[in-house]
């Protein structure tokens, strides 16, 4: 069986990160990444970030993939990557399960980082199986990664940052967008993108949802009413939009499965995304040496993902090094970097979830 | 709003119909829902459906979200060839 003592699983911002942080530490380490190309979302993401100079603020997301890449590559002798190759089990004694190409093997490890980061989160309503219904990340891989438009006319369902700036960039790319539709009385998003859409005449709909698409071999209309405070749909406000795709950007949810597998304890918090692994304050979960962080431990924006990633990336290294030189100072300026991005009121939800994670105690 | 064009579990095809019909049927919980109807078992392994399904319990129950569990995960979490396995048995020292 092959052995590693550090293995990270997924190597997009956060698992990336993390392996940097730990070789750069003169950790060795393994990631194991199930796309052909390391980076994860951020190879799709063509907007600028936000954050300060050291979380790659206005540069664009397909080039943090690349800085980071080439940072990697400085740590080469210490990191080793594995493409192609699917995590499918997780289990207590430190073996994970991989399938690469069609090849399944072990890999037995001392310490692991779980980075799976999240999937997108779907909705229900009526024929919601017609083609061109999208999810956003689709629509993302689609266009800003293949040069491939989604439809013509294009109605968005969530106003949150992915629904606000994947509505911006399709109008970039010629598709009109009919409207924005979100479901909750206020819009999601940083007023900033929402400015932008509104500039170019985009309308943002709050308390208003999809209800259903019409259309037989694909989207040809769909139906969208107003909702009460229950997000109960309005008998009488029912409209038809003419609309030839859909794009869905509801938020995402955790990918816990191999945490859960393992036995991993799993809580419920909305504010981080639904489920997600209890972790420490040092990204450890309830099962000892298998760590978490990322959009796993709660969903953030990537920039978030990429300190975590280098906190754990320290944390896990600290477990197999023991001692570590500058360990404090690292340390600091990682907290005080998170704590950044969190503050102000953006960061209100993340900071309340993580309050709920802190108050269900030790692991 | 017709329950059975609403598609809850996509990798199994069961749409809100099936749901609500079983939950009648006093399968309340996502394991039993699983055994009944497979949600959770596809290709995804419950990553679209689960929140659907855990909302779909709570308000036929009257439950809060976080007292209704989603379902236990076990490998494998793709689809793997048995061949695969076969082979990679081979290499277990």
């Amino acid at each position: 069986m092959k052995k590693t003592p550090m293995l990270i699983i997924g190597g997009g911002p956060a698992g990336l990160s993390c392996a940097i942080q730990a070789a750069s530490l003169g950790q060795s380490v393994t990631i194991v990444e199930r796309s052909h190309s390391l980076g994860g979302q951020l190879v799709k993401q063509t907007h600028k970030f936000f954050g300060s100079e050291k979380q790659y603020a206005s540069v664009r997301g397909f080039k943090i993939a690349e800085l980071l890449i080439q940072e990697y590559e400085k740590y080469k002798d210490l990191i080793e990557v594995v493409l192609d190759a699917t995590v499918t089990g997780l289990y207590p004694d430190k073996v994970c399960t991989i399938v690469q190409n069609g090849r399944y093997y072990k890999i037995k490890s001392e310490v692991i980082v779980v980075a799976t980061g999240a999937s997108e989160k779907f909705i229900a309503f009526e024929n919601n199986d017609l083609p061109g219904i999208y999810g956003a990340g689709a629509v993302q891989t689609l266009m800003n990664q293949y040069g491939v438009l989604p439809g013509n006319k294009i109605v968005m369902v969530g106003s949150g940052n992915i629904g606000l700036i994947v509505s911006y960039q399709l109008m970039q790319a010629g598709v009109k967008v009919v409207s924005v539709l979100e479901a909750a009385p206020l819009i999601g998003g940083y007023l900033v993108h929402a400015s932008k859409l509104r500039r170019l005449g985009v309308p943002i709909h709050t308390s208003k949802s999809i209800l259903k698409a019409n259309g037989s071999a694909c989207v040809e209309s769909i139906v969208i009413a107003d909702l009460d405070d229950s997000w109960n749909p309005i008998p009488g406000t029912e409209e038809t939009v003419e609309v030839d795709a859909v794009c869905v950007s509801v938020g995402l949810s955790p990918m816990h499965q191999l945490l859960s597998m393992v036995g991993a304890r799993i809580l419920f918090i909305p504010e981080l995304g639904g489920w997600v692994p209890k972790v420490s304050e040092c990204h450890e979960t309830s099962v000892d040496n298998i760590f978490a962080c990322g959009d796993l431990s709660g969903v953030e924006e990537a920039s978030s993902a990429m300190v975590e990633g280098r906190l754990t990336g320290l944390f896990a290294a600290r477990r197999l090094l023991g001692t570590i030189d500058n360990d404090e100072s690292i340390h600091q300026d990682l907290i005080s970097q998170l704590e950044g991005l969190r503050s102000g009121p953006f960061g209100k939800k993340t900071r309340e979830g993580l309050l709920q994670m802190k108050e269900e105690g030790q692991c | 709003m017709r329950d059975d064009k609403i598609i809850i579990c996509r990798c199994e095809d069961v749409t809100l119909a099936d749901v609500k019909r079983c939950l009648e049927e006093g399968y309340t919980n996502f394991e039993d829902l699983k055994r009944q109807l497979r949600v959770g078992m596809g290709p995804c392994q419950g990553q679209t459906c689960s929140a659907l399904i855990q909302r779909e319990i709570a308000k036929f129950t009257h439950k809060a979200m976080k007292d209704v569990p989603i379902q236990k995960t076990r490998p494998l979490i793709i689809g793997v060839e048995l061949r695969a396995i076969k082979d990679g048995a081979i290499d277990e020292s």
